[in-house]
């Protein structure tokens, strides 16, 4: 158990990025230049794919042709994108990856408040209303989490048939709920556990049981742990390929699927201002969430990340 | 025996009615431009017929798409119909009584008379039972040359493998790649296959591939094979595209002498305007063992309770091999149809030559046919570690020997 | 072992358990049911199954016809096998030394009072947003020797310049570790980063006063103090390593050849493609064994540390 709190607790800690530091330095020294040519240099790895994807992705293929990649665009085009979202091809299926971005989108919506709703579920009872055994399953969760995807994928292609989900949108979504599950438990649990107790204890005194003061009390004073959560599950899920190229079929395959597909599918010449076309428009939606939410991002990654 | 009993009676039933429309979704890995031509074909008649083909187009290569048709198949959730290789893929999915008999339709559609070579169906067949329906056959042992990039050399086009072989290094001088190769590999398979029936002959390919003989894998016409592979190896060194269709497209636009391929490359050069025999040439068998494999593709209908779409998968299977719809879709793909009964008059050189090494007999059954997926993929492996290496050809023949020798 | 209890938490638990032991905490108890069946069913009996089912000759489909370490033996015989372990050490060493430095390293100098911080954290940081696939095919297209990195520098003059690693077998895994690390190593920085905040002012100060320099400072104090940082990131970088995956099949596909394969593509190309699940499992039973060594030096170090602090 000791590992499994202590990480809890390193990541909650980890996340709190606050304005301390060591002191100021206003001068123009030779150490400020290192520093600052150290950032930029290594910045400019960060953003170069960024700008070389987008730069692409405005050119027509006679002037990527032609051949520098990180020059700017002579004659800005939008042509690649509208085939990328509209007209790109997966054999005779010529619709693009709008398919999948809609598909993409049914099975985040359930998936992220399905596995949401369990997940704080579960942090409550396991924080405030311990049980026997509730911190061995607990521990079986965390450890869960830790084991590779590929020694449980064919078991739940298994479990998936005898439900009758394979291969259907809330199988995926019920793939996604149990392997959120482990990371959301622990964010859950370690917030709830933070409550003050007066709290609980008041509540419990005025005869208050479960459900009541889940709803009435735990609900509305985690809204930001709630929002954690969110921006976790939408990018991880969002992300998803594993689970989405094994426990779904071509027409419910997800935008990250999708998009490999038609990367990969090559019809003569490779269009390469279309294919990053379409990278960039499966990236963008956890970009706009990333830059949107800034420091909760942060928060809500760093707890993922023990997800692996 | 259940299953298929209640099976037939809800067919028999079902069919006695009139077929209303029904949906399909078809799965397949055709996906570059000259097979997407051709499967537009099949959807082109079943929709005639008042149904509709919802097309499950599988983007890569059958090592891609084979898992994911097969994980629906056994996760419950098939679709009503979909491509697999002939041969040994199939049967455990057969055995488990995943996959509709349709020995009746065979029957009635007189399959055994008009399906030549009858190989072809008896890969269908299990205890006398027919589960698929052959739609085309395909020979993977053809030579593709470019006319372009032997025309800027200054040579004269190569007419069998030695002679390309020797033109190599003018081509390389020339600033051309000799062999284009996709670096994946299925296809460094497909082209270790073609060159050992070119130069080990027929006898012994079918001793190792068919008997399973692991003696001769290790004898010397082997060695001879392994050999012509390490040295096609360095024709292809400066070949650095992945899919087949991207080196395809090397050879049409002439940045690449040839291409080690199966007939579906012809599908490509059609898409692109090039002309048989002014453009690019073909040499079967790689113009020393006019041989073709008769591998090929198949059409299995997976099992459904639902009575309306097993009648409709049926009328289906029919519909695939018709005449008409073997023409059309056989023109398209650049492959040759599974009946000798039908008119080919209109298909090109390359597919006027396949159609007479067929008519003569030259053929012989292809790897899919005798070896499982899993010693496929083992082969598979050990060509795409020979092929990107330096691996000797006498290691890479001792590896090959010893995949052989625990084949099942 | 519930060290951290809340205080709260045991005395309401202990308290409520009196009046009836299986009903009172009913409620709590039927809302735990959806993570009961996960940990039972999905986590221990689908990994218990896979280990059991590794010992079978299982093809297509799951077969109890046991042949004891049949699978193993020719897993452990087979070539890609050991090359992907091979290359998945390489990448996994690269990675984490890597990753470890460019995160430190960014982490201290983003903590040196900056102007402009939250923009730089930003942009170190976006990467990890997208996903594997994504990074795959960005820089897929930006090592593309025709029209990439190799192409640009040729057309400035250095004619002979080659930098071709996804065509290149022996360079491959450095290709993938260039978008696996520009992809990962925002977020190890902002751990560094917190853990570099968390540290007391007045350890500068005293290494100021003792006249000792600040990267010395870093190397013989900072980073001793933040060990359970450094334990930390390395479990989250170890823990993705060994799941490499999407980004293989996006960038590289395996190749070329079998020069950038990596053991959970051996997994599932074993299982679905090949036919024979009894291989898949022997090797995702490997798989599972390696992280084992890695959790447990992990928990005995945490645990050590806890006995200890």
């Amino acid at each position: 158990m000791a590992n499994v709190d202590q990480l809890g607790a390193a990541v909650a800690a980890n996340t709190v990025i606050g304005p301390r530091g060591p002191k100021p330095r206003k001068r123009f020294s030779r150490n400020n230049i290192f520093l600052y040519g150290t950032l930029i240099v290594v910045g400019m790895y960060y953003l170069l794919p960024l700008y070389v994807m987008i730069i692409t992705s405005l050119k027509g293929m006679p002037e990527i042709r032609l051949g520098n990649v990180f020059g700017p665009p002579l004659e800005v085009t939008f042509e690649p994108w509208v085939k990328a979202w509209a007209e790109a091809c997966t054999g005779l299926d010529c619709t693009g990856l709008s398919k999948g971005f809609w598909n993409s989108v049914q099975i985040l919506i359930p998936s992220v408040v399905l596995s949401i709703a369990v997940a704080s579920v579960n942090g409550y009872a396991l924080s405030l209303w311990k049980f026997k055994g509730s911190e061995v399953f607990f521990t079986i969760l965390i450890i869960g989490a830790f084991i590779p995807y590929q020694t449980m994928l064919y078991p739940i292609v298994i479990m998936l048939r005898e439900i009758g989900l394979m291969g259907d949108l809330w199988g995926l979504v019920l793939v996604h709920t149990v392997f959120g599950m482990p990371i959301l438990t622990l964010l859950f649990r370690n917030y709830f556990a933070s409550v003050p107790e007066e709290l609980f204890k008041a509540a419990r005194v005025d005869g208050a049981r479960f459900w009541q003061i889940y709803f009435q009390i735990m609900l509305p004073m985690s809204l930001p742990i709630f929002v954690v959560a969110i921006i976790l599950q939408v990018t991880g899920i969002w992300n998803d390929f594993l689970f989405g190229v094994i426990y779904t079929k071509p027409e419910t395959y997800p935008m990250t699927v999708q998009l490999n597909n038609i990367v990969n599918s090559v019809q003569g010449v490779k269009e390469y201002n279309v294919n990053m076309a379409a990278t960039l428009l499966t990236g963008l939606v956890p970009l706009v969430i990333y830059f949107a939410s800034g420091k909760l991002f942060v928060r809500g990654i760093a707890a993922g990340a023990v997800k692996g | 025996m259940k299953l298929s009993t209640k099976l037939m009676a809800a067919t028999a039933i079902v069919s006695a009615s009139a077929a209303s429309a029904v949906e399909l979704e078809v799965t397949h890995w055709w996906t570059s431009g000259g097979e997407a031509a051709a499967v537009a074909k099949f959807a082109e008649a079943w929709n005639a017929t008042g149904n509709t083909w919802v097309d499950g187009a599988i983007a890569g290569s059958g090592g891609t798409a084979r898992p994911i048709i097969i994980s629906r198949i056994l996760g419950g959730d098939p679709m009503a119909a979909t491509q697999l290789n002939h041969g040994r893929q199939a049967e455990e999915l057969i055995e488990a009584g995943l996959m509709l008999d349709l020995t009746d339709v065979a029957e009635a559609g007189n399959w055994r008379e008009i399906v030549n070579p009858p190989s072809l169906l008896d890969s269908c067949t299990l205890d006398g039972r027919i589960y698929c329906v052959p739609v085309n056959i395909h020979s993977a042992q053809w030579l593709w040359l470019s006319h372009d990039a032997y025309e800027a050399a200054g040579l004269d086009v190569p007419t069998d493998w030695n002679e390309f072989v020797a033109s190599a290094p003018a081509l390389e001088a020339a600033g051309t790649i000799p062999l284009a190769m996709g670096q994946q590999g299925w296809q460094q398979n497909l082209a270790f296959g073609a060159i050992t029936i070119a130069v080990a002959g027929l006898d012994d390919w079918r001793e190792v591939t068919v008997n399973k003989n692991a003696d001769v894998a290790r004898g010397e016409s082997y060695a001879a094979v392994f050999q012509a592979a390490a040295d096609a190896r360095e024709l292809a060194r400066n070949s650095n595209v992945q899919d087949w269709n991207q080196a395809t497209n090397l050879v049409i636009t002439g940045q690449a002498g040839a291409q080690l391929m199966g007939d579906w490359a012809q599908g490509e050069f059609s898409v692109a305007g090039a002309v048989e025999g002014q453009d690019y040439s073909c040499l079967p068998g790689l113009g020393l063992n006019e041989i073709l494999d008769t591998g090929g593709d198949a059409f299995y209908f997976p099992v459904n309770d639902d009575p309306e779409i097993t009648a409709a998968q049926k009328e289906l299977a029919a519909l695939l091999i018709s005449p008409e719809v073997q023409v059309s879709f056989n023109l398209a793909k650049g492959s040759l149809p599974v009946r000798g009964d039908i008119d080919m008059s209109t298909a090109n050189g390359c597919m006027q030559k396949g159609l007479g090494i067929l008519a003569d007999g030259g053929i012989l059954p292809s790897g899919d046919q005798s070896l499982s997926a899993d010693t496929q993929t083992q082969i598979e492996d050990l060509m795409a570690q020979f092929w990107s290496s330096d691996m000797p050809a006498d290691e890479a023949q001792a590896k090959y020997a010893d995949i052989i020798a625990s084949a099942d | 072992m519930s060290v951290v209890d809340d205080p709260a938490t045991a005395s309401v638990a202990s308290g409520a358990k009196r009046p009836s032991r299986l009903f009172k905490n009913l409620s709590a108890k039927i809302a735990s049911i959806p993570m009961i069946l996960t940990a039972l069913c999905v986590f221990v009996g689908g990994t218990t199954w896979t280990v059991v089912y590794s010992f079978t000759n299982s093809r297509m489909l799951p077969r109890e016809n046991f042949v004891g370490l049949d699978q193993y033996e020719r897993l452990w015989g087979t070539d890609r096998w050991i090359i992907s372990i091979k290359n998945l050490a390489v990448y996994g060493v690269c990675s984490m030394i890597l990753t470890l430095l460019i995160g430190f390293t960014l982490a201290a100098c983003l903590d040196r009072k900056i102007r402009f911080e939250s923009a730089f954290r930003t942009i170190f940081l976006y990467p990890f947003a997208l996903s594997f696939v994504v990074t795959g095919l960005a820089w897929q297209w930006i090592l593309n020797p025709d029209f990439g990195i190799q192409n640009v520098v040729r057309s400035w003059g250095w004619e002979s310049f080659a930098f071709d690693p996804l065509n290149n077998p022996d360079i491959v895994m450095f290709g993938l570790l260039i978008a696996g690390i520009w992809q990962g190593s925002g977020l190890i920085m902002c751990i560094m980063l917190a853990g570099l905040r968390g540290i007391d002012d007045d350890i500068w100060k005293a290494a100021k006063v003792d006249g000792i320099g600040t990267i010395k400072t870093y190397i013989v104090v900072i980073i001793p103090m933040m060990r359970p940082v450094f334990i930390t990131s390395l479990v989250l970088i170890a823990s993705g390593i060994i799941k490499l995956y999407d980004l293989v099949v996006a960038q590289t596909g395996g190749g070329p050849g079998l020069s950038s394969e990596v053991p959970a593509k051996y997994v599932i190309e074993y299982m679905f493609r090949a036919q024979n699940l009894g291989q898949g499992f022997a090797a995702s039973t490997m798989m599972l064994c390696s992280v084992v060594v890695i959790l447990i030096p992990w928990a005995y170090l945490e645990f050590g540390g806890k006995k200890r602090g």
